[in-house]
């Protein structure tokens, strides 16, 4: 406005005759044509078909092995008990067999599957106080309220980790055996560095320790109401991996996406015979610690070993999503082909 | 004695010259001009009345000294007690788009109700057992499956809040704005003339222009310049055809074109050397018409324009007016003779009764009116020389202005001894020199109430009769032989609409006769002509001049008769003048007593002559209404002009067809009316091409035209006839209102707008359109000659008619094609986003929880897909400028709303959901159990999402390239979100 008011004389007010102000700006219109459309839906067609094909080949190079072991075997047994509530404190082992037709070739992760646990229920998504597993001291004595009913035992002490988040962590534990001609070997796995890094480093952190131990700076404080053991001493062997920063903890606080899910247990450690290679085929048994409860929520929990690519676990959808567009483009193409060729070839409604 | 001399009827022209806020007063003054000492000396009493009345922004001149009383100030004024807000207009497209609003609404509650349902049968399922991730009350009790039902209908209706697009509010508010800026900044819209663009006065229906389907436009100002061009006269029964006159004007036509392709080609600035040309302006044309070409040019008439903005009506085509040859050789001679009989003392009487005639109808062209004139160098006449002349008091036209007092007592001197040579010497010494500028100094300008009158004054001095001076008391007349003659004028009856013409009464200079001039339309002045008793010759005279008045009014020109009354006794003026000072000074029933007054005054006329004034066409009236009709439009014309005149008009500015049968309705009654209104509706429905739609009607060659005059107009608009009249006015081609007031004005198009549910446009440029202007769903006001008052009432602002085609089908087109594909996409965009979390709900047992991070929520409509629609509702264009007004049928489509139909809100719901659908369940049968967590993975989603809805603005967006850049601008900005959001969780509550 300042530009018009310095004009004077006595068209002052005769607008800009400037493209962007008179709506000239080059633009352009995409005009659909046969010579256009055609090729590229071919060309679409084409290029979903390659990726379709390649991720096939990736995801058919993976192996995936699930093992229910809910009522299985003889945790039969352990799922009858563990529908008792006051039977909680007591310890339940047991074993289940399975075999590998065909060797797991490479890094193998082992997961411990749940189904039908609502990691992602709202509630209980919000039922954490980051700024506790953070480190602050002032949550950890103080929990958010969020934590709430879950901040405080009865007697009123903090609970840490608060929230029903950490007070419902999955807590079997999985001994993998494989049975060689020469006897069962237990399949050494590495229960380290199942974490983000963000997670391990920046999101949670232990209180500071000021020349104190681990369990005197949690003084004061007390272990949720279902677990069985205090935050800091989660690890027995390594007294590194205890309190906040344990990888147990930090994987399952990460709320799964799905009431289906698996999380990290541990990595198969391939230093030694004859696991270097991975897995090898063979006949295996997993001696399981059953301490989670699931019959309440008719729930399943599995183990499950796997390899990955690149692409990730083995999924077959989205290769088969790949070709099924790829031959969806091409049907309507050549659909498209045949109706110009038919109709519209003089190009006389397409020139229009 | 000092006396100070006030030209009171100055303050009426200023009052119509500066009163922009018309509407808008603030402080109203009663202002009464009069000589202070004088009324406390005698204690005279003085009337005040509405004519006094100045409103705010009125400006005083020519007085030194004023007296008023406040009247209304504070609260009480007008403009606070009107002010109970602007009526709020809101578009069509935005009273559609509330309805899907509603149905956003209806729509939420529908997802959230199912949310719940869905909640309280999960919670349901686990009976009393609790599973561990079903967290309990902070309180540490149960909550009961129905009421965490509620609690979660609650939560929902937070979560989904995002489908309610509050952000398209304030959206459509930005995009408006912008397309103002657009509509402002349009060059095509300017009009070089004026230095004026379009104003956009309404900021919130823009969208409307490109809806439209009925126009109701004003006639004077609006379709013509409201420029009056003195065209042909007849004087005493002899028609002088002007034919050098036509031509010239005819020339600047032609130069018009010329003239614009010589602008097209030679880029903007007008040429300089015509400004000096102006100055010349004034010196009467020779009957060479090469010099018109010259300098008569358009560019010359923009400049003068320009330069003399502040000097109404007074282009050179008013001004310069080819004589007629024997016309003017008959006033040479009459003043030579004049001239000569002066000298030697021979009495009037003796000058041929053609030769008196012809002088008195110049004479009274030039003192019959209430022109100011005023010079270039002093372009203000500010008159504060003592003059030992009479006194005089402020007052109303109708009012004396000369103190009527001391008229009196002037006159009964005068009676005695008869000062004529006062009365007849060329200027009184005591002028000052400066206040009348002769021709020679420069040249004078007009400054009129009206267009007409000023175009009188310029015909008579194109026939070297000019009017040099007015005083209030005293008219100074230039003539060619006899100098400067100065007219006393006694009194003036000023125009008012219900007697339809003006007198003024002046002592005759040369005879020392009383007389009254009197000046109006022609069949008021017919009705009151003396019936001549004597001769065949003055029969003859009123019936040739009747019939050249029935010609000119079929040649489309605005007549004026003009007659005279010589009042040779003193005495009965005297007693007249009585009568009227008893009836201006009345307390009641004033108006009419000075009605009758001017009624005894006015009688027993003697019939001069009849001029013939044409108010030319506006540049490309044709064309514009040509191609608004083929736009579907229905155009109305409501005038207050006389039947024959307006038909003219129609016709020249092709809203009638010559093809066209006319239905004329003139009805002096209800129950005629309703014959006249049943006999045309049965009529239409037997005629052969019968077009009841308006679609029909554009195809058939042979439309109707329904001609209707105000009286009948008053009867048809009676609710027991409206539904019959508008099924007769539907079925014609166009429809012409003549003398239809503005109040009847403003009915027609209450009444068309709410009986058939049509988008209205109403377009005037006077105080008489504002009513209409102010009922139509868009009004449309001419920034012409007549004041601002329609301008203020408007919505949009126009310099010239014409502008209306592009602002209609270009702007409108576009506003409305932007908007409305714009809203949809906001229906769309916002319901796709919450679609994604609704599908979500089934995973997480309908607990209401987002995979979409809440910065995603919060950012989603404020950064990521706000611009980028922004831009395209801006800038984008569905077809070129050209093609729209070549094709005005394009048009059509906003007519029919075609581009936001009902059903068009839930194609794009069900297109929202669709794609929400594949947004959601690819990646979630890509990661399915995987072990990844909620907002690893409702980041992909997002980004699916949010790339989804952007390529569906590209699809939506018609011309790429300037708007490319902002879907990928904002994608990069959710990019640099998403990257920012990884850190944010890493360093989540720092």
């Amino acid at each position: 406005m300042g530009k018009e008011k310095s004009k004077s004389g006595p068209l002052a007010r005769r607008p800009d005759n400037s493209a962007f102000k008179q709506q000239r700006l080059p633009a352009w219109t995409p005009m659909l044509t046969a010579s256009t459309v055609l090729p590229s839906f071919y060309l679409l067609a084409l290029i979903c078909m390659l990726l379709g094909v390649w991720l096939l080949l990736t995801v058919q190079n993976t192996q995936e092995m699930k093992v229910d072991y809910t009522e299985a075997g003889s945790c039969n047994l352990c799922f009858e008990m563990r529908k008792n509530v006051s039977n909680a404190g007591q310890k339940c082992t047991c074993m289940i067999m399975f075999s590998i037709e065909k060797a797991f070739k490479g890094d193998v992760f082992i997961y411990y599957g749940l189904r039908n646990f609502h990691q992602n229920l709202r509630r209980y998504m919000d039922s954490r106080d980051d700024g506790q597993m953070l480190g602050r001291k002032s949550n950890l004595k103080s929990p958010s309220s969020y934590c709430k009913p879950f901040d405080v035992d009865e007697k009123g002490v903090p609970i840490a980790p608060c929230g029903a988040v950490a007070n419902s962590m999955f807590n079997d534990s999985f001994i993998l055996t494989y049975y060689t001609i020469n006897g069962p070997t237990v399949v050494p796995l590495l229960r380290k560095g199942l974490t983000w890094y963000t997670d391990k480093n920046v999101k949670y952190r232990n209180p500071k320790m000021d020349n104190l131990t681990l369990p005197e700076v949690f003084e004061g404080t007390t272990r949720p109401p279902y677990w069985q053991k205090p935050v800091y001493q989660l690890d027995p062997f390594d007294p590194n991996n205890n309190g906040f920063i344990n990888d147990d903890l930090l994987v399952w606080m990460r709320e799964a996406a799905f009431p289906n899910f698996k999380k990290l247990y541990g990595f198969l450690y391939r230093a030694n015979k004859p696991f270097t290679k991975g897995l090898p085929a063979g006949n295996y048994s997993v001696a399981i610690s059953y301490n989670f409860p699931v019959q309440y929520f008719k729930g399943r929990k599995e183990v499950v070993l796997t390899t990955v690519s690149w692409f990730g676990g083995q999924n077959h959808f989205l290769p088969i999503a790949y070709l099924v567009t790829s031959g969806l483009i091409l049907l309507t193409a050549v659909v498209l082909t045949v109706v110009w060729w038919k109709f519209g070839k003089d190009g006389k409604n397409m020139a229009d | 004695m000092k006396t100070k001399i006030k030209m009171c009827k100055q303050k009426k022209y200023n009052k119509i010259r500066f009163f922009f806020p018309y509407l808008y007063p603030f402080i109203i003054l009663i202002l009464s001009i009069f000589q202070s000492d004088r009324i406390h000396q005698s204690g005279k009493k003085d009337a005040l009345y509405k004519e006094n009345l100045l409103l705010r922004g009125c400006t005083i001149r020519n007085t030194e000294e004023a007296v008023g009383i406040v009247i209304y100030a504070g609260h009480e004024t007008k403009a606070m007690l009107n002010n109970n807000g602007p009526r709020y207009k809101r578009s069509k497209l935005e009273r559609q788009m509330n309805v899907d609003v509603f149905w956003c609404v209806i729509i939420l509650l529908v997802m959230c109700l199912f949310a719940a349902l869905g909640h309280g049968l999960w919670m349901f399922q686990y009976g009393d057992k609790r599973p561990v991730f079903d967290v309990l009350s902070p309180e540490g009790t149960n909550l009961s499956p129905i009421m965490s039902a509620i609690y979660l209908f609650l939560t929902m209706i937070i979560v989904f809040q995002v489908l309610i697009p509050i952000s398209l509010f304030v959206s459509i508010e930005i995009v408006k704005i912008c397309q103002v800026y657009f509509i402002h900044q349009d060059a095509d819209l300017y009009d070089e003339e004026t230095d004026s663009h379009l104003q956009c006065r309404a900021l919130n229906i823009t969208e409307d222009l490109g809806q439209m389907q009925y126009i109701f436009s004003d006639k004077t100002g609006t379709l013509t310049e409201n420029k009056m061009v003195f065209r042909r006269c007849t004087v005493a029964g002899v028609e002088y055809s002007h034919d050098a006159n036509a031509k010239r004007i005819a020339m600047y036509q032609e130069m018009d074109s010329e003239e614009e392709e010589c602008m097209s080609h030679g880029g903007t600035l007008p040429r300089r050397d015509s400004v000096g040309s102006h100055q010349s302006a004034r010196v009467l044309r020779s009957h060479s018409t090469k010099s018109h070409r010259r300098t008569g040019s358009r560019a010359e008439a923009k400049r003068a324009s320009i330069l003399s903005k502040h000097t109404a009506f007074s282009s050179p085509m008013e001004k310069d007016i080819t004589p007629d040859p024997q016309l003017l050789d008959k006033v040479n001679d009459c003043s030579s003779q004049l001239d000569f009989m002066r000298l030697h003392s021979q009495p009037m009487s003796q000058l041929p009764s053609d030769l008196s005639d012809v002088f008195d109808f110049f004479i009274a062209l030039t003192i019959c009116n209430t022109v100011v004139v005023s010079s270039p160098n002093q372009p203000r006449q500010k008159v504060s020389s003592s003059l030992n002349r009479s006194s005089n008091k402020g007052g109303s036209s109708m009012q004396s202005c000369p103190s009527a007092e001391s008229t009196l007592t002037k006159l009964n001197e005068e009676q005695s001894s008869s000062v004529m040579e006062h009365a007849f010497s060329p200027a009184p010494p005591s002028y000052d020199g400066k206040a009348f500028c002769t021709p020679e100094e420069g040249e004078l300008r007009y400054e009129a109430e009206s267009p007409d009158e000023a175009a009188l004054v310029y015909a008579a001095r194109a026939y070297k009769c000019s009017l040099v001076g007015r005083l209030p008391d005293q008219v100074t007349v230039e003539l060619p032989h006899l100098g400067k003659l100065n007219f006393e004028l006694l009194h003036t009856l000023g125009f008012d609409s219900t007697r339809k013409r003006m007198s003024v009464v002046v002592r005759h200079p040369l005879t020392d006769q009383i007389t009254v001039y009197t000046k109006g339309a022609d069949s008021v002045i017919m009705e009151l002509i003396r019936p001549p008793i004597t001769g065949k010759q003055k029969k003859k005279i009123l019936c040739r001049t009747q019939n050249y008045l029935n010609l000119y009014a079929a040649d489309g020109l605005r007549t004026l008769c003009i007659a005279k009354k010589v009042r040779s006794h003193k005495d009965e003026y005297a007693h007249w003048l009585q009568h009227h000072l008893q009836a201006e000074t009345a307390i009641q029933r004033r108006e009419e007593l000075l009605f009758e007054s001017a009624l005894r005054l006015e009688t027993n006329l003697q019939l001069l002559g009849a001029t013939g004034i044409e108010d030319r066409l506006q540049d490309g009236v044709p064309e514009t209404i040509a191609s608004l009709r083929k736009a579907g439009l229905q155009i109305w014309v409501l005038t207050g002009d006389k039947q024959e005149t307006a038909v003219n008009i129609a016709y020249a500015c092709k809203l009638l067809d010559p093809e066209e049968e006319l239905l004329t309705l003139n009805a002096d009654s209800q129950e005629a009316c309703k014959l006249l209104l049943e006999e045309s509706l049965h009529y239409i429905q037997i005629y052969p091409s019968s077009p009841l739609s308006s679609h029909a009607a554009s195809d058939s060659v042979h439309g109707l035209g329904l001609v209707i005059d105000g009286r009948t107009l008053a009867y048809a608009l009676d609710a027991s006839l409206e539904d019959t009249f508008l099924t007769v006015a539907r079925s014609c081609r166009s429809v012409l209102c003549c003398r239809s007031t503005p109040l009847q004005k403003s009915m027609v198009v209450k009444l068309v707008r709410n009986k058939l549910k049509v988008m209205t446009l109403a377009i005037g440029d006077g105080a008489n359109d504002v009513s209409m202007i102010q009922v139509a769903d868009v009004g449309v006001g001419i920034s012409g000659q007549e004041g601002m008052q329609a301008v203020m009432a408007s919505d949009f602002a126009l310099p010239r008619f014409r502008y209306l085609q592009k602002l209609l089908l270009v702007h409108g087109h576009w506003c409305y094609s932007r908007l409305a594909n714009m809203i949809l996409y906001f229906f769309y965009k916002n319901a796709m986003f919450v679609a994604l979390i609704f599908w979500y709900q089934f995973y997480c047992g309908f607990s209401g929880s987002a995979m979409i991070d809440q910065w995603y929520l919060i950012f989603f409509n404020l950064m990521f897909s706000s611009f980028p629609q922004l831009i395209s509702g801006t800038l984008d264009k569905d077809v070129s400028a050209e093609t729209l007004q070549q094709l005005p049928q394009l048009y059509t489509s906003g007519q029919n709303s075609e581009e936001y139909k009902p059903y068009m809100f839930w194609m794009n719901m069900i297109d929202a959901f669709y794609q929400s659908l594949v947004c959601f369940f690819i990646p979630y049968f890509a990661y399915t159990d995987s072990d990844v967590d909620l907002f690893t993975w409702g980041t992909p989603i997002t980004t699916i999402a949010l790339l989804t809805i952007l390529l569906h603005l590209g699809i939506e967006t018609k011309t790429w390239v300037r708007s490319w850049f902002s879907p990928a601008g904002s994608f990069t900005a959710a990019a640099h979100v998403t990257w920012k959001d990884h850190l944010f969780s890493s360093f989540d509550l720092f």
